[in-house]
C-alpha cells in the first residue's frame, strides 16, 4: 500500500521516455530552477535527436546551421569512427548559445539522463550564457542563428558562383587565422548584423531588378566607389597596432574582392562568437555541474526521482566530474567540470559551514549563508582566470592536491615551484589562474604596419614572452595562407616584449 | 509552459555532414587512393566487400594553428595528484621523441597524431579503387538490345496528368485570355459594390442616386455575367509538360570466368584465384550496369555455375583446360552471338593440363575464340618459389609456354601471373587501366 502511494508522487520510475513523461520532469525541474535557485533564464527550446544527428552536429561547432568547409568533413568521419569502433561515446547533450536557448538531447538516453540533461544544459548552461559578461558584451545570441543561415547560404552561393576551390582556399586561409581573428580588448567598430544582411539583401535585389542578359557573363566583381569610399574610411580608422589580423586583413586587403571580404568576415564573427566559450570552460561547466547536482539531488529530496534513477545519475555525474591525477595515463589536464563543480560546491559551503581558514580567506562571504546570490554574482561577472583568482580555496587544492611545475626549456630537469601547502597556496593559485588567461598560452600577434601605398608590405609581430617562440612547422604554413589573402610579402617579426 | 517546448527532430533528414565529407574526400583525394590500394593488398575475400579503415597522413588535411613551441622559454603548470613532492624539487625531464609521458605533445594540427583515421563506406572504397580502370576495346553495339528506355522532355501539350501541369504556361495562357475577354476583375467589381452600399446607405435618395443605383446593379449583373463566360482559367488554358520515352543504347557485353578448381591448384591457388574474380565481379558489377557475367569451372570437365558455387563451394578432380574453352563456346553459340555481344574471357590457372591438351587449348583460342573477343585474359597462378624460376616471360608452365606461341598474333590478348595475394592488385589495375589501353 505504501509502496504504491510512493509510487504515484514519481515523475518516472522507467528507463523509457515519451513526450509526456518528459515535460512533467521539465515543470518538476523549472520549478527548483525558478522558484528555489531563481535562475534567469532564455525561453528553452529542446530538440530530440538521434545519435547520427548528434554526430552530424558535432563536425560543425555543435551548431545546427554551419556553413559547408572540408574540415568539418574531416572532423566527421574521425568522430564517426571513434563512435562506431566504440573509442568513444557520444556526448549527452549539446547546448547553444542562443535566444531561444536550444539544448539537443539524444533519443538513446534513459529517463534520468534526459532530466540530467535538461538541468545541465537547458538551465545551467542557459543561465550562464544569458548572464555572464563575456557572453553579454560579446556575442548575439538573438542573431546568431539567423547569421549562421545567411553565412550558409551565402558562401553557397559563392561556390555555385566562382567554384569550390576559390571558396576554399579563402576559407582556409582565413581558418588558419581563426585565433587571431577576435576583438579581445574594445568592442568591434561594426556595423550590427541585421544591418549588413540587409544591406546585402538590398544589393542582391538591386542586381536582379537590374539585371540583364547581355552583361550577365561580365564579371561583376568589383565593389562600387561608394563601398570601397566607406571601407578605407574603416582602414583609416584602424590604429596600429592591431590585434585583430582577420578584421585588418578584411579592409585592408589590397587584393580580396568584396565576396572574398565577406567570406573573411563570417569567419571572423564565428570565431568572435565562440570567444567568451574559450575563457569560461571552467565556469560554464562548473556552473551546469553544480545546477544539475542541486536539481537533480532536490528532486530526490521532494520524493520526485526514485532510487534506482538517483543512483543513475550519481554513476554518470562521478564519471563527469572525475578527475585523474597527474600520472594516470587518462591525464590530459585538468578536468573543467570538475574543478568548476569542487569550486562550486565550495562556495555553498563556505557561505554555510565556514571553518576558521575560510574566514581568513574570504571574510566577505564565509558563513554569509547566502550561497545563491553569491553563486550568481561569480557566474554573471567573472571568468575562469578571474574566479580561480578570486575564489580557489586551500580546501580545494588540498583534495587536488594540486602543484605547480616549472619549466624552463633550456634546462634538464623542471622544478616544483609549489605545492598545496601554507607556503604555496597563493603561487598554486595564481599559476592556475595564469593557465586560464588565453593571453598567456595563445601568441600574441598583431598587425604593426602596412604599406598601403608601395610595396604593400605586410608586417606583423609576436611579442614574445616568457621567451616562448612559435612552433616553426606551422608558421611558415599560415604565412602562406596569410600571403593568399593579403596578395604581398607579408613579414613576421618575433621580438621580446 | 510557456517558457520550454520540446520538438521532435529525430525524422529530420540525417546525413547533414554529407557535403562536408564530399569536400573533406576530394580534398585528401590523392592520399586516400594510396591507403585504400594498400589496404586492398592485404584483404581477404569476404573483406573486400566491406568498408575500411584506412589512414593518411595527417599532413595532407592539416589546419595550421599559430602555436607556441613548447621547447622554448619557461613555463610554470599546474597539475593535480601530487603525491610525494615537495617544494624545489626537481625532476628531470623525459627523453625527447618518444616517452612523453604525461600531456600530448601539441601537434600541427592539435590531435595529437600522425595520422589521420577514418573510415571509408564500403561504395567510397571500391570507387575509389575502380577510378580508372575500364573494359577495354568496347566498342560492338548490339541492335537487338535496345531495351531501356528513358523519359525525355518533350515540349507542351493539352492533355497531361495534373501532376505534369505546367502553371507557368497555364496561368499565362489564362492571363493572355482574360485580358483578351476583358474579364471584369475582383477589383473593379468591387469598387463598383462599395460605391453602391454608400448609395444604398442614403436614407432618402435623390431621383438622381435612384438612376445611379440602377446602373451600377445593371453594370455589376453585366461584368458577372461575363465573368461566368470569361472565367478566371478556362480548361482551354491548361497545359501540360510532355514526355516522351526515348530508347537509350546499350552495350551488351559478357563476361566469361573460367577457373581450374582441379587437384592442381591448391587451397592458395584457388584462393587466388577466387580473389582475383571477387574482385573483377566487383569492378563489373559496380561500372557496367549491364554487363552479363558466365562463372565455368572445370576440373577434366567443365560446368557452368552460379556464383555463389563459383566462389564458395569446393570440388577437385583430374585437369582438362580445354573442357572449359569448350565449354565457354557451347554457352556462347547459345546465348550471346558474337555479332551482337562484346565478348570478355577471363581465365585462370595453374598451367598444367592434361599432356597434349595445351595444344589443343591454343587450337581452340586461335580458331574460334580470339576472333570474336574483344579480350582476353589469362592469368597464371604460381607457387611463391616459382616466381622466382620463372621471372623470364618465356619460361612457364605449359599452357604459359604454349600461349606465348600465338599470343603476338593478337593484341586482345594478355597473359599474367600472380604468385602473392598483394601481385593480384597491381596486375587487376595492368590489366584494365585506361591510361595503358590508351596508350597502346
Amino acid at each position: 500500500m505504501e509502496a504504491a502511494v510512493e509510487k504515484q508522487s514519481l515523475i518516472f520510475d522507467d528507463a523509457d521516455w515519451d513526450f509526456d513523461v518528459l515535460q512533467r520532469t521539465l515543470e518538476a525541474i523549472e520549478e527548483i530552477a525558478l522558484n528555489d535557485l531563481k535562475l534567469d533564464i532564455y525561453p528553452n527550446q529542446i530538440e530530440i535527436i538521434s545519435s547520427e544527428q548528434m554526430l552530424d552536429a558535432y563536425s560543425s561547432h555543435g551548431m545546427p546551421l554551419m556553413y559547408k568547409h572540408w574540415s568539418f568533413g574531416k572532423h566527421f568521419a574521425r568522430d564517426q569512427m571513434m563512435y562506431q569502433k566504440g573509442y568513444s561515446g557520444l556526448a549527452y547533450e549539446i547546448v547553444i548559445n542562443s535566444n531561444p536557448c536550444i539544448a539537443y538531447l539524444m533519443e538513446e538516453n534513459t529517463m534520468a539522463m534526459q532530466a540530467l540533461v535538461m538541468a545541465h544544459a537547458s538551465f545551467g548552461h542557459n543561465h550562464f550564457f544569458k548572464n555572464n559578461y563575456l557572453f553579454r558584451q560579446w556575442t548575439d545570441a538573438e542573431g546568431i542563428l539567423p547569421y549562421l543561415d545567411f553565412a550558409k547560404k551565402y558562401i553557397a552561393k559563392c561556390e555555385d558562383e566562382y567554384g569550390f576551390e576559390e571558396v576554399e582556399a579563402i576559407l582556409d586561409a582565413s581558418h588558419a587565422l581563426m585565433d587571431q581573428g577576435v576583438f579581445r580588448y574594445s568592442r568591434p567598430p561594426r556595423l550590427s548584423d541585421a544591418d549588413r544582411m540587409a544591406k546585402l539583401a538590398a544589393r542582391a535585389e538591386h542586381e536582379e531588378l537590374t539585371f540583364n542578359d547581355i552583361w550577365r557573363t561580365l564579371p561583376n566583381t568589383e565593389e562600387d566607389e561608394e563601398e570601397k569610399e566607406e571601407r578605407q574610411a574603416e582602414v583609416r580608422n584602424i590604429k596600429l597596432p592591431e590585434e585583430n589580423l582577420l578584421y585588418f586583413i578584411e579592409k585592408a586587403s589590397p587584393v580580396l574582392r568584396p565576396w572574398q571580404r565577406e567570406l573573411v568576415r563570417i569567419v571572423r564573427n564565428v570565431a568572435q562568437y565562440f570567444y567568451p566559450q574559450k575563457q569560461t570552460k571552467v565556469m560554464n561547466e562548473g556552473c551546469a555541474t553544480f545546477v544539475h547536482h542541486y536539481i537533480m539531488m532536490e528532486l530526490y529530496n521532494r520524493g520526485a526521482i526514485g532510487e534506482g534513477a538517483i543512483l543513475e545519475f550519481l554513476h554518470s555525474h562521478s564519471s563527469v566530474v572525475f578527475q585523474p591525477d597527474f600520472d594516470d595515463p587518462r591525464y590530459s589536464g585538468l578536468n573543467p567540470y570538475a574543478l568548476g563543480f569542487a569550486m562550486m560546491q565550495d562556495i555553498k559551503r563556505i557561505c554555510e559551514e565556514p571553518k576558521a581558514e575560510d574566514r581568513e580567506w574570504f571574510p566577505e562571504i564565509a558563513g554569509s549563508g547566502d550561497w545563491r546570490e553569491i553563486l550568481k554574482d561569480a557566474w554573471a561577472n567573472y571568468r575562469d582566470e578571474s574566479f580561480i583568482l578570486q575564489y580557489l580555496s586551500p580546501k580545494i587544492m588540498r583534495d587536488f592536491h594540486l602543484f605547480a611545475i616549472a619549466d624552463n626549456a633550456k634546462e634538464t630537469h623542471v622544478e616544483v615551484s609549489a605545492i598545496h601547502d601554507d607556503l604555496g597556496y597563493r603561487r598554486v593559485r595564481e599559476r592556475l589562474a595564469a593557465m586560464y588567461d588565453i593571453g598567456m598560452h595563445e601568441p600574441n600577434i598583431q598587425v604593426i604596419a602596412a604599406a598601403l601605398e608601395g610595396d604593400r608590405k605586410l608586417t606583423l609581430q609576436h611579442r614574445v614572452h616568457d621567451g616562448r617562440k612559435l612552433n616553426e612547422d606551422t608558421k611558415d604554413v599560415i604565412l602562406t595562407h596569410i600571403e593568399t589573402l593579403w596578395g604581398h610579402e607579408v613579414k613576421l617579426e618575433e621580438t621580446d616584449a | 509552459m510557456a517558457f520550454s517546448h520540446f520538438i521532435d527532430r529525430r525524422k529530420n533528414p540525417k546525413g547533414k555532414s554529407l557535403g562536408n565529407r564530399q569536400r573533406f574526400l576530394k580534398r585528401a583525394r590523392a592520399q586516400i587512393k594510396e591507403a585504400v590500394n594498400k589496404s586492398l593488398r592485404d584483404r581477404s575475400l569476404k573483406e573486400i566487400e566491406k568498408g575500411e579503415k584506412i589512414s593518411i597522413p595527417s599532413k595532407s588535411t592539416a589546419e595550421p594553428r599559430f602555436r607556441l613551441d613548447p621547447e622554448t622559454g619557461k613555463r610554470e603548470m599546474v597539475h593535480p595528484g601530487n603525491k610525494e613532492f615537495g617544494k624545489g624539487d626537481k625532476i628531470k625531464k623525459p627523453p625527447k621523441g618518444g616517452g612523453k609521458g604525461k600531456g600530448k605533445k601539441a601537434s600541427t594540427d592539435g590531435d595529437g597524431e600522425d595520422a589521420f583515421q577514418f573510415t571509408l563506406t564500403q561504395d567510397e572504397f571500391l570507387d575509389i579503387f575502380f577510378e580508372d580502370l575500364e573494359l577495354p576495346n568496347l566498342v560492338k553495339r548490339s541492335l537487338k538490345e535496345i531495351k531501356a528506355t528513358a523519359y525525355k522532355r518533350a515540349g507542351i501539350t493539352v492533355s497531361g496528368s495534373p501532376t505534369n501541369m505546367n502553371l507557368i504556361r497555364t496561368m499565362r495562357n489564362a492571363h493572355g485570355r482574360r485580358l483578351a475577354l476583358h474579364r471584369p476583375s475582383t477589383r473593379e467589381m468591387n469598387e463598383l459594390k462599395e460605391g453602391l452600399f454608400a448609395l444604398e446607405r442614403i436614407a432618402q435618395p435623390s431621383d438622381e442616386e435612384i438612376a445611379l443605383r440602377k446602373d451600377i446593379i445593371a453594370k455589376l449583373e453585366a461584368m458577372e455575367s461575363r465573368r461566368r463566360w470569361a472565367p478566371f482559367i478556362d480548361p482551354l488554358d491548361v497545359r501540360f509538360n510532355a514526355y516522351e520515352p526515348t530508347p537509350v543504347e546499350t552495350t551488351a557485353a559478357v563476361m566469361f570466368c573460367l577457373m581450374d578448381v582441379s587437384g592442381s591448384m591448391g587451397e592458395r591457388e584457388k584462393d587466388l584465384a577466387k580473389r582475383f574474380y571477387m574482385l573483377l565481379y566487383l569492378f563489373l558489377k559496380r561500372r557496367y550496369e549491364r554487363v552479363e557475367i558466365v562463372f565455368i569451372r572445370h576440373t577434366h570437365h567443365a560446368e557452368e555455375v552460379d556464383e555463389e558455387t563459383f566462389f564458395y563451394s569446393r570440388q577437385s578432380g583430374g585437369t582438362v583446360v580445354s573442357t572449359a574453352l569448350d565449354k565457354m563456346l557451347e554457352v556462347q553459340r547459345a546465348r550471346f552471338a558474337a555479332h551482337e555481344w562484346n565478348i570478355y574471357v577471363a581465365q585462370a590457372s595453374v598451367g598444367f593440363t592434361q599432356s597434349g591438351d595445351a595444344k589443343r587449348c591454343v587450337e581452340i583460342l586461335n580458331e574460334a575464340i580470339m576472333p570474336i573477343s574483344q579480350y582476353y585474359a589469362y592469368i597464371e597462378i604460381l607457387d611463391e618459389r616459382e616466381l622466382e624460376v620463372f621471372s623470364n616471360e618465356d619460361s612457364g608452365a605449359e599452357l604459359w609456354r604454349a600461349y606465348r606461341t600465338f599470343a603476338p598474333a593478337w593484341d586482345n590478348f594478355a597473359q599474367t601471373r600472380i604468385a602473392r595475394p598483394q601481385d593480384i592488385f597491381p596486375v587487376f589495375r595492368e590489366l584494365f587501366s585506361k591510361n595503358k589501353r590508351e596508350a597502346a
